[in-house]
């Protein structure tokens, strides 16, 4: 089984630890700048390397030379290959221009590995736009797997579905799949020595309107983020007549209708 | 303060030191206090390679020696001394292997250690053979094939938890001392069992148990260093190991010195930070250079130790003979004298560092739910176990006179 990581690096600032000792700052702790929910992703996927015979982990990024560091820390967490989408080209993408990206990125890894994709995992907001496949988000548990299909828990607002998907497909993690590995040291030996290729936009063949800033139909006029959302009502009821004659005492009591 | 660590030494602390902090403070009191075995850490250090950083890699390692292990133990040990000895009484187990094992009896055992994949445990002492170590009244009869042990050891660390044991019983009570022979002993051989766990003071995430031995048919394939050998095993693997101990103490004194500033630094009265006091500076300045200098001999000595315990890794490899037998070739003296001053000083300076941190904190320091007691609780053993403080004294005395003699 072939699976792929798709990860992001945070802005390094945000990441920035200070060396008590020396007072100076932390190189370390900037390597580690994988998205927070990335981590889990890879985490999930070397969890299922380990399960099942015969897997390899791929993991791409696309971003700035300094994403490399990113790679090499998910190696360093039991990836097997690392693969960095760099070019100027691609700056200023929205998801649309990203998820494009991304998807002629993997058409690539699955060219040079000779290898196809069966199963991509991303952080919950890493999630860029859409793959033409089967896709899952806020998956918090991945039930069964194997190379034909896989049946994940997907965190709903009052429970759990258990879904499943036919291969290939897309499933996005929480947190509350796992708890990160701390990085192995022959993983950190690997990670060192690990050739990342790096390719632009014309070595995976897109389509130049389709990419970065300019291939982007969205305009950020201001980014927010939205308020949470604060707890809702369960209707209850022994019967579905019952509840619904709940839900109406409810809506009048409300004066709703 | 550069101590001139490679790049894999660094990441072998690091890493570490990110377990340490990740995953084993958070529920350090918990095991502390449940004496249950810490085994989901244990799957987290398997995880992060940290149980073979000790062992050649032919035998599933990265090469390293004592001063990699010592790192590990160190870092484990600033946040839990207990759980430091899921790795440290592994090592004691397989010290004796790497050095008086056969091609054979290394290629069986070693992998499984190296990868934690099977804990290791050490055996010698025995309700009436403590420091008197060979007093041991343990007996192993050789019938055919096989060794059929009986008598009873007991203090044993990581007693039920280990599935291999490095064991130490008599051939021939009638030569005492030099009838006393090491071997190798699975868990879960017919005749072997577990008797009482031991309740106590400190390192409670550490199970120490007393193992009974009925008829116990060990194949004679796991003797370990040849018959009358034992002592010669015990004290060649004392004087690799001891300074474990001695990284566990180090650990354990700079944890209670990080806990202990941090606190210090907060607590107001008389309307000032208690560190502002100079008695209080005072203290901790006595506690941070003895800490340095604690680590300033481990480090060297287990520096000089390991280069020529290396060479003689190597040398065994294309010989085919032990590891101890090419290291009397690579260096004729023995480590004894400067080990036993290691562990030594650094578990004399983890005991009056721990109580100083204790007396820094105050009231608050003498609290269960605060960890500072802890690392006073878990200090003391650092100063009893693999040789008490007294013993090593006497090995120091010894050897110093010997050198005299020698002129
Ligand atoms: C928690 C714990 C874990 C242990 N783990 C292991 C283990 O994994 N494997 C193992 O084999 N053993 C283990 N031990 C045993 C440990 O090594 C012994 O307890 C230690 O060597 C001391 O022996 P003893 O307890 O019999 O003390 P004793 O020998 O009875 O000593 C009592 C006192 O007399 C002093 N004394 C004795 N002889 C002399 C002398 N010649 N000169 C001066 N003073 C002397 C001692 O220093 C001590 O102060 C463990 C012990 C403990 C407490």
């Amino acid at each position: 089984m072939h699976i792929l990581a798709c990860i992001k690096q945070t802005p390094a600032t945000s990441n920035v630890q200070i060396d008590p000792k020396t007072g100076t700052l932390k190189r370390e702790g900037m390597a580690a700048a994988i998205n927070p929910f990335d981590e889990y992703a890879i985490e999930e996927a070397v969890r299922i390397k380990e399960k099942v015979p015969n897997t390899v982990v791929s993991v791409l990024t696309m971003g700035p030379p300094q994403a490399e560091e990113s790679l090499r820390d998910a190696i360093s967490r039991g990836c097997d290959q690392a693969f960095h989408l760099c070019d100027r080209a691609f700056a200023g993408a929205d998801t649309y221009a990203t998820s494009y990206a991304l998807q002629m990125g993997i058409r690539k890894i699955e060219t040079v590995t000779q290898k196809k994709v069966d199963l991509i995992l991303c952080g919950k907001q890493t999630n860029d736009g859409e793959l033409d496949i089967p896709n899952a988000a806020y998956v918090k548990k991945v039930e069964e797997i194997n190379e034909t299909m896989i049946r994940v828990w997907r965190m709903m607002e009052d429970g759990a579905d258990l879904i499943e998907l036919p291969l290939p497909a897309l499933i996005a993690v929480v947190k509350e799949i796992n708890e990160p590995r701390v990085p192995s040291l022959r993983g950190k030996m690997a990670a060192k020595k690990a050739v990342i290729p790096r390719w632009t936009a014309q070595d995976i063949e897109a389509d130049k309107t389709k990419i970065g800033l300019g291939g982007s139909p969205t305009i950020v006029a201001s980014s927010f983020n939205p308020p949470p959302r604060i707890g809702g009502v369960k209707i209850g009821g022994a019967t579905a007549e019952e509840k619904a004659k709940n839900l109406v005492a409810k809506l009048l009591e409300m004066k709703l209708i | 303060m550069n101590y001139f660590l490679t790049e894999e030494q660094q990441a072998i602390q690091e890493t570490a030191r990110e377990i340490a902090q990740k995953k084993i403070k958070p529920v350090r009191e918990h095991y502390d206090v449940s004496e249950e075995y810490p085994w989901p850490i244990v799957e987290e250090l398997r995880k992060a390679d940290l149980f073979g950083v000790y062992f050649p890699t032919q035998y599933g390692g990265l090469g390293g020696a004592g001063f990699e292990l010592c790192l590990v133990v160190e870092e484990i040990s600033r946040v839990c001394g207990g759980t430091a000895l899921t790795i440290a009484c592994t090592a004691l187990c397989a010290f004796p292997i790497i050095l008086f094992g056969t091609p054979k009896q290394k290629e069986k055992y070693l992998p499984d250690l190296a990868s934690g994949k099977r804990l290791g445990a050490f055996t010698i002492t025995e309700p009436e053979a403590g420091s008197d170590a060979t007093a041991t009244s343990c007996k192993a009869k050789k019938e055919g094939d096989y060794y059929v042990l009986n008598g009873t050891k007991n203090f044993c660390s990581n007693g039920n938890a280990a599935e291999i044991y490095t064991l130490f019983a008599s051939t021939n009570p009638a030569r005492g001392p030099r009838g006393l022979s090491a071997f190798i002993v699975e868990k879960g051989t017919p005749g072997f069992s577990m008797g009482k766990k031991e309740v106590k003071m400190g390192i409670r995430a550490s199970p120490t148990y007393e193992l009974n031995f009925d008829n116990c048919k060990v194949p004679a394939e796991n003797f370990l260093g040849g018959e009358g050998h034992g002592l010669s095993v015990a004290q060649g693997t004392f004087d690799i190991s001891r300074p474990g101990v001695a990284a566990q103490a180090l650990g354990i004194a700079q944890g209670a010195l990080d806990e202990a500033l941090n606190y210090a630094r907060m607590r107001k009265q008389f309307g000032q930070s208690v560190l502002s006091f100079q008695s209080s500076q005072h203290m901790a300045a006595d506690m941070a250079t003895q800490i340095e200098a604690a680590r300033s001999l481990l480090y060297s000595v287990t520096r000089a130790m390991d280069k020529d315990l290396l060479a003689a890794e190597a040398l065994s490899e294309k010989s085919g003979k032990t590891v101890y037998e090419e290291l009397k070739k690579v260096s004729s003296k023995r480590w004894t004298k400067y080990s036993a001053m290691v562990k030594l000083f650094c578990s004399d300076v983890a005991m009056k560092v721990t109580t100083d941190a204790v007396q820094l904190c105050g009231g608050i320091g003498y609290m269960r739910d605060f960890p500072v007691e802890k690392y006073m609780r878990d200090a003391k053993i650092t100063q009893i176990y693999e040789g008490t403080n007294q013993i090593q004294r006497n090995e120091i005395g010894y050897a110093l006179i010997k050198e005299l003699a020698k002129g």
